[in-house]
């Protein structure tokens, strides 16, 4: 597996502080008291890079797989199988002591800022808990951290003694932001983190994110279902579909000239306010697959308007092409077709 | 004569803080085949004005309207009763989440029967005949074997189809969707949409789409309505007021859209928040948050102009000049 080319602004040749080679995360379900447990390919081969200062963005719809890669990248859950290097260390076959000391290197921000705020805590609490669990730091000083982060990410200082139910969505989601960047990390993974906020605060959070990266040299995983935002904030996009990594590459290539069908299915099916981003509408028919039993040879041939026999019968691989990689057999006739939008 | 009529509908809240004001004198007026795309951030009273209009607002909130007229029946004056039957019937509703909107423990065969026997009558076997019907109509594969299904059993997809179906049951003459595709991945927001729109041309229904997303009423609606803390701030047709905002509010917010931004690193941004209980200024209410706003804006409070169909709420209207970046 090869990295992605990037259109860096840094030197080529830097150590990556994420890099995963065949990632693989399979879960055993249980389908009943006689039945053999069913194999759920979570995650199936998939292979990044991510620089300092940049940021990936995993798209695709539910069930691709994109929150599981989170988990792995955040150390919650252990790959099954394939490589993946946080900051220069194996981690996919360590354990709990091991990984202890690269925790701290790897944080996340969820989707929902309701859910992921301990409701009895206040916000002084919540910020200096990492701090608690991961230094030694003594309490004035963590008091100290917790105000500057705070002001840093457009907290006033009264917030400290709150709780989160008195926060908007927005200032929520600037609390779970701060609590993620109190260990100092290398590694953010941001999933969804605007989702579930209204435009007007999404651009807040956002513009917050990016003076977050320029700042401290964060790299970003960002987890997104929609393609807007990710054409705002990404540098390069992963487009997931079943586990499986089906295009990849830098964000104007991705933009510009999808080479998979389903990557054009998805530009397609997003809304856009301007006229002029809008395409062709091409409504994918039904729904995406049961993961438990996915369709023969290429995932996506129950759905696609190219599909012949070699793609129910051979599944294709992830290869080059015109500065990015696509698994498609037929990715030259989708280049070839009239560019869906500028 | 319109299909729907409503004049300084407003919808208030008493609490132990004083009233809330989540409605506040909206008014408009649907034709028969319209599509009226609703948009405004969240607490803007979208939803509630909607939820008023079907007369599901819940105790303790108080509706009141100068002119709430249905297909030329009075709806102010109607007993309960009588308005319940317009409720599901000729006016339906789809609501956000598919999930908790439809009744975990009936499945969805029954759930669709039940709109129709309560509005419809008929035999049992014609109501499942039409309930099948009803399910091939939105594009459930097998309907017949799904009618038995529980709403666990289906994808958030099939449950809005589902949603759907017993909303157009009854061959409803406005169908209201609020936010029917939030929940929903992409792909499987613009099949419903493009639902949604076949089902309206193909009966002719106007349709109210309620939504906090630019992008899809700017796809679908012809007619769009902008709200803003309870009121209409400007409403026009859909190419003008994507092309050429008036309302600073509108303007902002959709240079707020990362689809907007040309190659600028940063968003233009909306400063403060959308007024709460305690502090709605007086004046324009978005005078806070607006950049044009000067000593009139804090005092006197704008009224809805209306002109050649581009109405706006506001002393100082921008000009035709398309905005590119925020005020």
């Amino acid at each position: 597996m090869s990295a992605v080319p990037s259109t860096a602004r840094r030197e080529v040749g830097e150590v990556p502080v994420v890099a995963a080679d065949g990632l693989t995360k399979v879960y055993k379900v249980r389908r009943g008291v006689f039945a053999p447990p069913a194999e759920l390919h979570a995650v199936d081969g998939v292979s990044f890079r991510l620089a300092a200062g940049r940021t990936l963005a995993v798209v695709g719809e539910s069930g691709c797989g994109k929150s599981t890669l989170a988990r792995m990248v955040t150390l919650i859950e252990r790959p099954t199988a394939g490589s993946l290097k946080l900051v220069g260390h194996e981690v996919s076959q360590a354990k709990g002591a091991a990984l202890a000391p690269l925790r701290r290197h790897v944080q996340i921000v969820f989707q929902d800022p309701y859910g992921s705020l301990n409701p009895r805590r206040k916000v002084g609490a919540i910020l200096e808990e990492p701090l608690v669990i991961n230094t030694k730091m003594p309490k004035g000083a963590r008091r100290a951290a917790a105000r500057a982060m705070m002001a840093r990410v457009g907290l006033r200082p009264e917030h400290y003694e709150r709780y989160p139910h008195m926060f908007s969505g927005g200032q929520r989601q600037r609390i779970a932001i701060a609590r993620a960047l109190m260990l100092h990390p290398k590694i953010v993974v941001l999933d969804e983190p605007v989702s579930a906020l209204d435009v007007s605060i999404q651009a807040q959070v956002l513009n917050l994110l990016m003076d977050l990266q320029e700042e401290f040299d964060l790299a970003y995983l960002f987890i997104s279902h929609g393609l807007s935002v990710v054409r705002h904030i990404a540098d390069e996009v992963m487009v997931m579909y079943l586990g499986r990594t089906v295009e990849q590459g830098p964000k104007h290539a991705i933009f510009t000239a999808p080479r998979h069908p389903y990557t054009r299915a998805l530009l397609a099916a997003t809304p856009f306010v301007d006229p002029r981003l809008r395409a062709e509408r091409v409504t994918l028919r039904g729904e995406l697959p049961s993961p438990l039993d996915p369709p023969s040879g290429c995932a996506f041939h129950t759905r696609c308007p190219y599909a012949d026999a070699r793609c129910q019968a051979e599944r294709p691989a992830l290869r080059s092409l015109a500065g990015g990689l696509v698994a498609c057999h037929h990715a030259e006739a989708v280049l070839g077709d009239e560019a869906p939008r500028q | 004569m319109a299909l729907l009529e409503m004049a300084k509908l407003s919808v208030d809240f008493p609490t132990s803080r004083g009233t809330l004001k989540a409605v506040d004198g909206v008014g408009f007026s649907v034709e028969e085949g319209d599509i009226l795309g609703i948009v405004g951030e969240s607490g803007s009273g979208k939803s509630v004005a909607m939820l008023a209009l079907m007369g599901l607002v819940a105790y303790p909130g108080i509706v009141t309207a100068d002119r709430l007229v249905f297909g030329g029946r009075n709806l102010l004056t109607l007993s309960a009763r009588e308005r319940r039957r317009i409720a599901g019937k000729d006016v339906a509703m789809i609501f956000q989440e598919p999930m908790t909107s439809l009744n975990p423990c009936f499945t969805i065969g029954y759930q669709i029967m039940e709109t129709l026997r309560v509005h419809e009558g008929g035999t049992r076997r014609a109501r499942r005949e039409r309930a099948i019907a009803l399910l091939e109509q939105v594009g459930i594969p097998a309907p017949a074997g799904r009618l038995a299904a529980f709403p666990h059993q289906l994808s958030g997809g099939m449950n809005q189809r589902v949603m759907i179906a017993i909303a157009i049951a009854c061959n409803p003459r406005l169908l209201i969707a609020d936010e029917p595709t939030t929940a929903l991945d992409v792909t499987i927001q613009a099949q419903i949409l493009e639902l949604l729109m076949s089902l309206q041309r193909e009966r002719g229904m106007a349709l109210i789409l309620i939504t906090h997303d630019m992008g899809v009423v700017a796809e679908t609606a012809e007619r769009v309505i902008v709200m803003y803390a309870g009121q209409i701030v400007e409403e026009a047709p859909a190419k003008d007021l994507f092309a050429a905002p008036r309302h600073p509010y509108t303007a902002a917010l959709l240079a707020a859209l990362p689809e907007r931004s040309r190659g600028e690193r940063r968003l233009p941004t909306i400063s403060g928040l959308v007024p709460g209980l305690g502090d709605r200024p007086s004046g324009c209410l978005f005078n806070p948050r607006c950049a044009y706003a000067d000593a009139r804006c804090r005092s006197e409070e704008p009224l809805l102009e209306v002109s050649a169909g581009h109405s706006v709420r506001c002393h100082y209207p921008l000009c035709e000049a398309p905005q590119g970046s925020s005020p």
